[in-house]
């Protein structure tokens, strides 16, 4: 018998994050910092996890979050599509000063790998990248006409991401361009660890219109309104 | 070819690009330059824009209390919706534009080829951090690929080249090449200059390495 699905909300995103082991490849939603997980990305500093791999579509912004993150020593690795922002400096002083690896993937074959992850997909093959120094060494065939490159995909071991809302069995519903990474990445980690301003009963949600059914949802973390959209 | 007595400025070479897009398109518009073509696409011409991290139906840039951290451009910039918006996430936005359903995209470059190789990702020099978000998605998915540039750089090399020497982003993909002096379509058979602003074919035609034909 499993738990009782209500038991999805922890008290706190310390509980939330319980168990990260060091070494994890942790997938954190958000476009800058549109549906970026602040409060949970902070929790995973004092949880103390080492020797990460992340996987975002960004390299972190300004000092917190992360950045934060980056600064704390905790990651090995970064997997993304746009390091180089105006507020990058501490990504860039790591990667200049050789103290982070970088994998440099196309936005949208980032996005394929991650639900190829989710969906069980052992391969595929896409025309993005064909050619160019990102896809140096890896198998290219010409298929339909166009050159395609075989590409494998991103699961994880923690995926953390922000929401809207979510009901008490895990359903949810995002706002507008925060959405982004969040729907693809709850389906690509065994752990998916969501903040949200709200939390409301089995039944509140329209069943047409929720985004990420709660199959994908393993702990749900409320952090307020605020805190959902990526304030400080 | 059409010839104009003037080049064209920042405001005019935006005016260009969005005159012409074709009417209905839907169209996703690159960080930077790219962006500014928005605010010269007429009503008529009814376009939807996309922008990747999430959205159609994109509305000019959010101001005062229109400003919601949750809803941004590509360049994370705040803007608003328009009637018949529709949000999605990102494997959806990028399957629009990998699955061959945008018309239209404009995008900068550091360099294209005659033969319609893109490169505007990376200079390539040793301490640039190299980013590349969508443009390679961008690059191989749109049915149209539409590069708005300046023809010469700052040294006077031209940008419009033989082959490039920047990383590629994207092998013969472009379709339109917008500069402030002129626009070129470039096909299977040749680059065709298609209008020229302020400066002669004979002088293109010496200045570029590249074969030029008049369209």
């Amino acid at each position: 018998m499993t738990a009782p699905a209500y038991s999805r909300v922890c008290a706190s995103a310390a509980e939330a994050l319980a168990g990260i082991e060091d070494g994890s490849t942790v997938l954190v939603g958000g476009f800058g910092m549109a549906g970026m997980p602040v409060a949970l990305v902070d929790a995973l500093i004092e949880q103390g996890a080492t020797d990460l791999t992340i996987v975002s579509n960004n390299a972190g912004n300004g000092d917190t979050g992360l950045a934060a993150l980056l600064a704390a020593g905790r990651v090995r690795k970064v997997v993304c599509s746009y390091p180089r922002q105006h507020d990058s400096w501490v990504f860039d002083g790591l990667y200049r000063a050789g103290k982070v690896e970088l994998e440099l993937v196309p936005q949208g074959t980032l996005a394929e790998r991650l639900r190829a992850a989710g969906a069980g997909i052992g391969a595929f093959f896409t025309p993005t990248g064909a050619g160019t120094p990102l896809t140096e060494g890896a198998e290219t065939r010409e298929l339909d006409g166009r050159l395609q490159v075989l590409q494998y995909p991103l699961p994880g071991d923690v995926a953390l991401i922000a929401a809207h809302r979510a009901d008490e069995v895990g359903n949810l519903v995002y706002r507008k361009t925060a959405r982004n990474f969040g729907p693809v990445m709850a389906t690509a980690a065994r752990t998916t660890v969501v903040q949200v301003s709200e939390v409301v009963p089995a039944g509140s949600l329209d069943p047409e219109a929720i985004v990420t059914p709660g199959i994908y949802v393993d702990r749900i973390v409320v952090t307020g309104e605020r805190a959902a959209r990526g304030e400080q | 070819m059409e010839q104009h007595a003037e080049r064209l400025d920042t405001a005019g070479l935006a005016a260009a690009v969005a005159r012409d897009i074709p009417t209905g398109s839907y169209v996703n518009l690159g960080i930077g330059r790219p962006t500014a073509v928005a605010a010269y696409l007429d009503p008529a011409q009814r376009v939807t824009l996309h922008t990747e991290n999430g959205m159609l139906g994109m509305g000019p840039p959010a101001e005062g209390d229109a400003i919601d951290p949750d809803l941004t451009n590509a360049g994370k910039q705040p803007v608003t919706e328009l009637p018949g918006a529709a949000y999605f996430h990102h494997a959806d936005s990028f399957a629009m534009m990998r699955g061959g359903h945008l018309d239209v995209c404009v995008l900068g470059a550091f360099q294209v080829s005659a033969r319609g190789d893109l490169a505007n990702w990376h200079t390539g020099e040793p301490d640039a951090i190299p980013a590349v978000g969508g443009a390679m998605d961008l690059a191989i998915g749109a049915k149209r690929v539409v590069v708005m540039m300046s023809l010469f750089a700052k040294d006077g090399s031209p940008k419009l080249v033989p082959e490039c020497s920047y990383p590629l982003t994207g092998l013969a993909c472009v379709d339109r090449v917008y500069t402030e002096v002129a626009t070129f379509a470039v096909t299977p058979e040749a680059v065709m200059v298609t209008a020229t602003y302020g400066m002669a074919f004979a002088e293109l035609a010496e200045r570029l390495q590249v074969p030029i034909v008049a369209g």
